[in-house]
């Protein structure tokens, strides 16, 4: 059964001159953790408002938990969970305010559901008495989650929680989500990290308002139709030019130490051929290997072949 | 001492009993990209302040372009150009009066600010953007804009605060081209990110954990030392042993 069904969503502002979400469908089954990863300005934001019932799609029908987001909107705010991409707790209101303000408008107590939150819950509870604008990041995080959760929701909706959050407290609510996920709780959540997209079921990769691909990480991966190439040399930014301007190379980033490479051409002597073209260009302290991509050369690489059917440009740029 | 940009020894900010950083010593060389990584709350951000002639430290010693922080903090802001996600730019103005107003700040002649921004313009591939207001543009040319503003005085040193969130893998990776330029150029980079493939673009990366520098190297050496496959890694090694957090 799908918790959450998108078909052919489409939203437009300022009287349909901004096209934020573009012919939009996907389906998160119940009990999955389903990730939406893609930059700021992909549409993220605006899936998420209209699944919450907050703002109305265009043209297109979705439903949450099986109750239609315009006609039945208010069965839906009673079933989900949604932590905003900006902090939207009380900002005056001291963590315990927070969580008990959000109990009473779910008609519920934090005691009657507090084994829910427990988990998340101890790890700020010696700040129970401060005021949640004079939280960490992390902590103004973990209590967002709680208020999310406070009224046992059966999806939780989360847009872009690790935002801004450094990288350990990014793994710990990954921790989080993972446990959550274990107890049957549906989980929809945005990303532009795309090093956290491995860490869901299924993903839909977006851009300008587009899903490019929708999948389990893994078959993401596996479609990449190209072979893929680490390579590295003392001078790294000499490198990548003189592997972009070369005519051998079809495309050639940076990526972490490496630059990331694919060739035209896929014959056997693919290594030897980036070998000679590395040498010829006087290069030093030459590393060559072949590697499996990542989601992120995954998402780079559908981003050009889009970019390349609507205005030519080639992969290489 | 001529070929640095940036010397710090223990240098060191309290806040009452709270030492927000902690006899905090490193050079940046000129030319240099350097990554200045740590958790939120660990004292990047008290670090920048000092550095950027917006702050004074308790004590230890700082020069910046050659300026002292402590009686040179005019001097220092004339010379050094800044940026961050959260602001850049003036989103009601256009794109040719924002890159007016901050040259015009910055003391460049109008004669000096019509020549360059016409080539600026022209190498941002924004010849038909010019008067149409910054706050219309996608991220990804703000951003670059941005940028492109924050070292249109020439200044020797540019500070980057996550000057890549959120924006789209190419365009990122268009932005580190502008910076590895503006490096080769002369002008010498100062980083943060959360982004650790970043860390990656560095010449040299520094970790600050709980108000100290815990780590300061190549990226290489600091993968090796910490037998790490990635700098993830490394950072998640150091950082998690952390007590406090941004509050």
């Amino acid at each position: 059964m799908n918790d959450v069904i998108l078909q052919q969503i489409t939203k437009t502002y300022e009287k349909g001159k901004v096209l934020a979400v573009d012919n939009v469908s996907f389906e998160v089954q119940q009990g999955e953790l389903f990730g939406l990863i893609g930059p700021d300005g992909a549409g993220k934001t605006s899936i998420f408002r209209m699944l919450t019932t907050v703002l109305l799609p265009d043209s297109g029908k979705a439903s949450v938990a099986g109750f239609d987001i315009v006609k039945e909107y208010r069965s839906i705010r009673n079933l989900v969970g949604y932590m905003p991409g900006r902090f939207s707790l009380y900002q005056d209101l001291t963590v315990r305010e927070n969580l008990e303000f959000f109990a009473t408008v779910f008609g519920t107590t934090v005691d009657a559901n507090y084994d829910q939150i427990k988990d998340i819950f101890e790890q700020i509870k010696p700040f129970i008495n401060r005021r949640a604008g004079k939280l960490s990041g992390g902590m103004k995080q973990k209590l967002a989650l709680s208020c999310a959760l406070i009224h046992k929701p059966e999806i939780l909706l989360l847009d872009e929680p690790t935002t801004g959050v450094d990288a350990v407290s990014r793994k710990e609510f990954w921790e989080m989500l993972k446990k959550l996920k274990a107890q049957g709780i549906t989980i929809l959540v945005s990303t532009p990290y795309m090093d956290e997209a491995i860490l869901c079921e299924r993903i839909a990769l977006i851009q300008n308002g587009k899903i490019m691909s929708v999948d389990t990480p893994q078959n993401i991966i596996r479609a990449f139709p190209k072979k893929l190439f680490a390579v590295k040399s003392d001078g790294i930014y000499k490198l990548l030019n003189d592997f972009r301007s070369h005519h051998e190379i079809e495309s050639c980033y940076a990526f972490g130490e490496f630059l990331h490479i694919t060739l035209k051409n896929q014959e056997l002597s693919a290594m030897e051929s980036l070998q000679r073209i590395a040498i010829e260009n006087g290069h030093s302290g030459i590393v060559i290997k072949e590697m499996e991509p990542t989601i992120e050369d995954s998402f780079i690489r559908l981003m050009k072949q889009n970019r390349e059917k609507d205005t030519g440009m080639p992969l290489t740029q | 001492m001529e070929n640095k940009a940036i010397i710090c020894k223990d240098l060191t900010k309290k806040f009452g009993d709270f030492y927000a950083v902690n006899k905090v010593s490193f050079d940046v060389a000129k030319g240099e990209i350097f990554g200045f990584l740590g958790a939120n709350g660990a004292g990047k951000t008290t670090v920048m302040r000092i550095l950027c002639g917006l702050s004074y430290p308790s004590s230890g010693e700082a020069t910046v372009a050659g300026f002292n922080v402590y009686n040179q903090q005019e001097s220092i802001k004339k010379n050094i150009g800044y940026m961050s996600q959260k602001f850049s730019l003036y989103e009601n103005l256009t794109v040719l009066e924002n890159i007016e107003f901050f040259g015009g700040i910055y003391g460049v002649s109008r004669k000096e600010i019509k020549e360059r921004a016409n080539k600026l313009v022209e190498y941002l591939g924004l010849q038909n953007e010019t008067k149409k207001l910054v706050g219309g543009l996608p991220l990804g040319w703000k951003q670059k804009l941005a940028f492109s503003v924050a070292i249109f005085h020439r200044p020797e040193i540019v500070f980057l605060d996550e000057p890549t969130g959120g924006v789209d893998p190419v365009t990122r990776r268009q932005f580190w081209d502008m910076i590895y330029e503006a490096a080769a150029s002369g002008i010498t980079i100062f980083v943060t990110t959360h982004y650790m493939d970043e860390a990656e673009y560095c010449n040299r990366i520094s970790i600050m954990v709980d108000g100290r520098l815990e780590a300061l190297d190549a990226p290489g050496n600091l993968k090796n030392r910490f037998s790490a496959n990635s700098m993830d890694e490394v950072f998640y090694r150091l950082a998690r042993k952390a007590v406090r957090s941004d509050d």
